[in-house]
C-alpha cells in the first residue's frame, strides 16, 4: 500500500520534471551559461594580448570616469520617468476598456492597443522619425499653421525618446492593469460613492489599493523593458541619446572591450534588480502576488 | 394608498410621478409614494419589475426621466449620491476587502473630515450595537454572512442617514441564515428608528419585515399598503396572485348578484366568489382563492357547519407535508382542477393518502374575483 503511493508519488515528480524540462533547459543554456560565462569576464583585465588576470578593474573603470556614471543614472531617470508618464496615460486607458465600455467595445479597444505591435518595434520607431524629423509631418504641420517660424527638429531630443519608450511600452501597462481592474466589482465603488467618497477618495482609496499588484506588475515590466530598451533611445535620440545600452554596445562591437562590456551588463542588472525591489518595498507589495497578475 | 406620515412631519421619502425609460422600454413608468419617516417600507416585485432602478434613483446611481424625489423634503434633483442624506447597503453588501472591519464601519466618517480618534470611537461604538463588538480588526473575510450583513448596515448606519436603502440583502443568504436575518434587521430598524426601503422579489421578506409595502410591476406600483392589506384585500390580480399562495381559476362571469359573481371556470367548474372592482356578467374574469380559506372534510358531511358554502368533491393528488404550513393538493372530481387546501395545524388530516375522495369547499367571500388582466399578463 505504501509502496504504492510511493511508485505514485515518484511517477508524478518525474512526470512534473519532464514536463519542466524544456524550460529549465533554456533557462540554464540561454541565461544562466551565458551569464556565468559574462561573470567570469567582467571580473579579468587584459594585461597583455591573451594573457588576462582577475580584476576588478572593469568596475573600477565605471566608478571612476564620469561619463559612464551619468549615462548609467540619466537611463536609470529617464527609465522611471517613463515608467511613470506609461502609468499615468495606460490608467484611463484601462479603466476605460474595463469600466466605461460596454460589451464587445471594450475588446475593440484593447485591440486597438495591440495593432501597433503587430508591426515590428524598428518600423513603429521610423515612424516617429517620419512623423518629427525637421522635413517630416508634424513640423511642416506646425509651420504651417503658424505656431513655428519654419520647421523645427523634433527629433534628437530627450522628450522624444520619451515619446517613444511610452509609445513602446504602452501595452505592457493596460493588460495587467486591465487584468486587476476588471476584477474590482463595480458595487464597490458605488458603496465608496454612496458612503460620502469623492471621485479622488475612490481612486486612493479603494481603485488603487485594489489594483496595486496590477500596477506594480506593470511598471516593474515597463521600467525592464525601457532600462533594456536599444532600438529606441538609438533612432530617436540619435548622438545625444546617452543609453546605458548603447555603451553596452560599444564596448561590445565598436571597442571590442567585452570584458568592460560584460560589467556594464551585471550593472544594469544590479541596477534593474534594485529598483524592482525598491518598487516593491516603496508600494508594499509582494513579487508572488504581483508575478501573478503579469 | 400612501404611507401615513406621522402627525405633521414630513414623509422622510417622497416620489412623485418619476419616470426612467431605457432605450426600448419603461422601466419605472409614473411612480409616485410616500414613506413615512421611521418605518419599513418595501417595494416588492418579481426581477424585471423596476424596483431596482427605482431605488438606484433614490440613491442617486441614476436620475429619472422625470418627476421628483425627496428626502427628508428636499428635492434631490442633480445632488449627487455622496452628497445625498442615504446610505445604501448592497445587493452582495460590497464590503471593502482592502480594509478591516472598523476601517469598513469608519470609512464614510472618514470621508467627512471627522478625526481619527472620533472615528474609531464611533465605529467601535456602532459594532458594539449591531453584536460585534470587539471584532473591528478582523479581515472581512473572516466573518460569517450574516455578520458581514451587519457590517454593511453598520457602515451606512453610522452615518445616521435620513434613510436607508437595502437592494436585496438576504438574497445571497441560506435559507437558515435569511430566516434568522430577516428578524435580526427587523429588530435593528426598531433600535435604531431610521427609515428602511427595503426591495425583494420574496414577498414572505416583504410581508415579514414591513409596515408598508409596494407591489411593483411592469414599472408601475400594482398597489401599496400594509402586508395585511396586500394579503386580504388584494387591489388587482397581479397582487392576489404575487403575494401569498393563491388557487387562481380563470373562466367567465356567469352571473353577477350584488357582490357575488357566479364563475364559470375554463376547465368547466362553478363557483362563486366576491366582486373586486368592476365585473360584469359573460366577461372574463380572474378568481383566487386562499388555501387556508377552504375547509376539508372526509364527507360532506363534515362540511355541514358552515352553511352558504358549495361543497365540492375531490381526490387527494398529493400531500405536501410542512410542519405547521401542511398543505394538501386536492382534485375537483368534474373539473380535473388541481386545488391547494391548508390542513388544519391540529394534524386531523395526517392520515390522509393519496387518490382518498374527500369533500371540501371554501368561503366565497374570502375568495376575490377580478375582471380578467389584458391577454399580455
Amino acid at each position: 500500500m505504501l509502496e504504492a503511493t510511493a511508485t505514485a508519488d515518484w511517477h508524478r515528480r518525474l512526470m512534473l520534471g519532464l514536463l519542466l524540462a524544456p524550460a529549465l533547459l533554456w533557462l540554464f543554456a540561454l541565461i544562466v551559461l551565458p551569464h556565468l560565462d559574462l561573470a567570469l569576464l567582467s571580473f579579468r583585465e587584459p594585461v597583455a594580448p591573451r594573457v588576462y588576470q582577475p580584476s576588478l578593474a572593469q568596475y573600477r573603470t565605471f566608478f571612476t570616469e564620469p561619463l559612464y556614471w551619468h549615462v548609467f543614472v540619466r537611463t536609470a531617470t529617464l527609465s522611471a520617468i517613463a515608467t511613470a508618464l506609461t502609468l499615468l496615460i495606460a490608467f484611463p486607458v484601462a479603466w476605460t476598456i474595463t469600466k466605461l465600455a460596454r460589451g464587445r467595445m471594450g475588446a475593440l479597444l484593447f485591440v486597438v492597443c495591440l495593432i501597433p505591435f503587430w508591426v515590428s518595434e524598428t518600423v513603429r520607431t521610423l515612424g516617429w522619425m517620419i512623423l518629427l524629423r525637421e522635413s517630416g509631418v508634424l513640423p511642416g504641420l506646425l509651420a504651417h499653421l503658424g505656431l513655428t517660424n519654419g520647421p523645427v527638429e523634433l527629433l534628437y531630443h530627450d522628450a522624444t525618446i520619451l515619446v517613444g519608450l511610452v509609445y513602446t511600452s504602452l501595452l505592457f501597462m493596460v493588460v495587467p492593469l486591465v487584468g486587476s481592474l476588471e476584477s474590482l466589482d463595480n458595487s464597490l465603488i458605488e458603496a465608496a460613492y454612496d458612503l460620502g467618497s469623492s471621485g479622488f477618495a475612490i481612486l486612493r482609496k479603494i481603485v488603487i489599493p485594489h489594483a496595486a499588484p496590477g500596477i506594480t506588475a506593470g511598471c516593474i515590466v515597463v521600467f525592464m523593458l525601457t532600462l533594456g530598451n536599444y532600438l529606441t533611445p538609438t533612432l530617436l535620440g540619435g548622438k545625444n541619446s546617452l543609453w546605458f545600452t548603447e555603451q553596452i554596445y560599444s564596448q561590445f562591437i565598436t571597442r571590442f572591450n567585452w570584458e568592460q562590456g560584460a560589467a556594464f551588463g551585471f550593472l544594469l542588472l544590479a541596477l534593474s534588480t534594485a529598483m524592482v525591489w525598491l518598487g516593491l518595498k516603496l508600494s508594499g507589495q509582494r513579487f508572488s502576488d504581483v508575478m501573478r497578475r503579469t | 394608498m400612501a404611507a401615513v406620515s406621522a402627525a405633521g412631519a414630513p414623509p422622510d421619502l417622497e416620489a412623485r410621478g418619476v419616470v426612467k425609460r431605457f432605450a426600448d422600454h419603461v422601466a419605472v413608468d409614473n411612480v409616485s409614494f410616500n414613506v413615512a419617516r421611521g418605518s419599513f417600507f418595501s417595494i416588492l416585485g418579481p426581477s424585471g419589475c423596476g424596483k431596482t432602478t427605482l431605488l438606484r434613483m433614490i440613491a442617486g446611481f441614476i436620475a429619472p426621466d422625470t418627476g421628483d424625489i425627496q428626502i427628508g423634503g428636499r428635492s434631490m434633483a442633480g445632488v449627487a449620491p455622496n452628497r445625498r442624506p442615504v446610505n445604501m447597503v448592497f445587493q452582495h453588501l460590497a464590503l471593502f476587502p482592502m480594509m478591516n472591519v472598523a476601517e469598513n464601519v469608519a470609512f464614510g466618517l472618514a470621508r467627512r473630515g471627522v478625526a481619527r480618534v472620533e472615528r474609531n470611537r464611533k465605529a467601535e461604538a456602532m459594532l458594539e450595537r449591531v453584536g460585534l463588538g470587539g471584532a473591528g480588526a478582523k479581515r472581512v473575510d473572516e466573518l460569517s454572512g450574516g455578520q458581514r450583513q451587519r457590517v454593511a448596515i453598520a457602515r451606512s448606519l453610522v452615518l445616521e442617514p435620513t434613510l436607508l436603502l437595502l437592494d436585496e440583502p438576504l438574497g445571497a443568504l441560506d435559507l437558515k441564515l435569511r430566516e434568522h436575518m430577516k428578524i435580526e434587521l427587523k429588530q435593528l430598524q426598531s433600535a435604531f428608528g431610521t427609515t428602511f426601503v427595503y426591495i425583494t422579489h420574496d414577498q414572505s421578506e416583504a410581508l415579514v419585515l414591513s409596515d408598508h409595502v409596494g407591489v411593483m410591476n411592469r414599472g408601475h406600483f400594482e398597489q401599496l399598503g400594509t402586508p395585511q392589506e396586500l394579503y386580504y384585500a388584494p387591489a388587482t390580480p397581479f397582487v392576489a396572485a404575487f403575494v401569498g399562495a393563491n388557487n387562481r381559476m380563470t373562466g367567465k362571469a356567469s352571473a353577477v348578484n350584488g357582490e357575488m359573481v357566479e364563475v364559470a371556470t375554463d376547465s368547466g367548474w362553478q363557483i362563486r366568489a366576491r366582486r373586486n372592482g368592476p365585473v360584469t356578467a359573460g366577461s372574463m374574469v380572474e378568481a383566487f382563492v386562499r388555501p387556508e380559506a377552504a375547509t376539508i372534510g372526509r364527507t360532506s358531511a363534515d362540511l355541514a357547519a358552515l352553511p352558504g358554502q358549495m361543497v365540492h368533491a375531490g381526490e387527494v393528488e398529493s400531500l405536501l407535508f410542512d410542519g405547521a404550513n401542511s398543505a394538501v393538493l386536492v382534485r375537483e372530481v368534474t373539473s380535473r382542477f388541481e386545488f391547494r387546501i391548508a390542513l388544519p395545524q391540529t394534524g386531523r388530516y395526517a392520515d390522509l393518502k393519496v387518490g382518498e375522495r374527500i369533500a371540501f369547499s371554501f368561503d366565497p367571500e374570502r375568495a376575490a374575483c377580478f375582471a380578467a388582466r389584458a391577454a399580455h399578463a
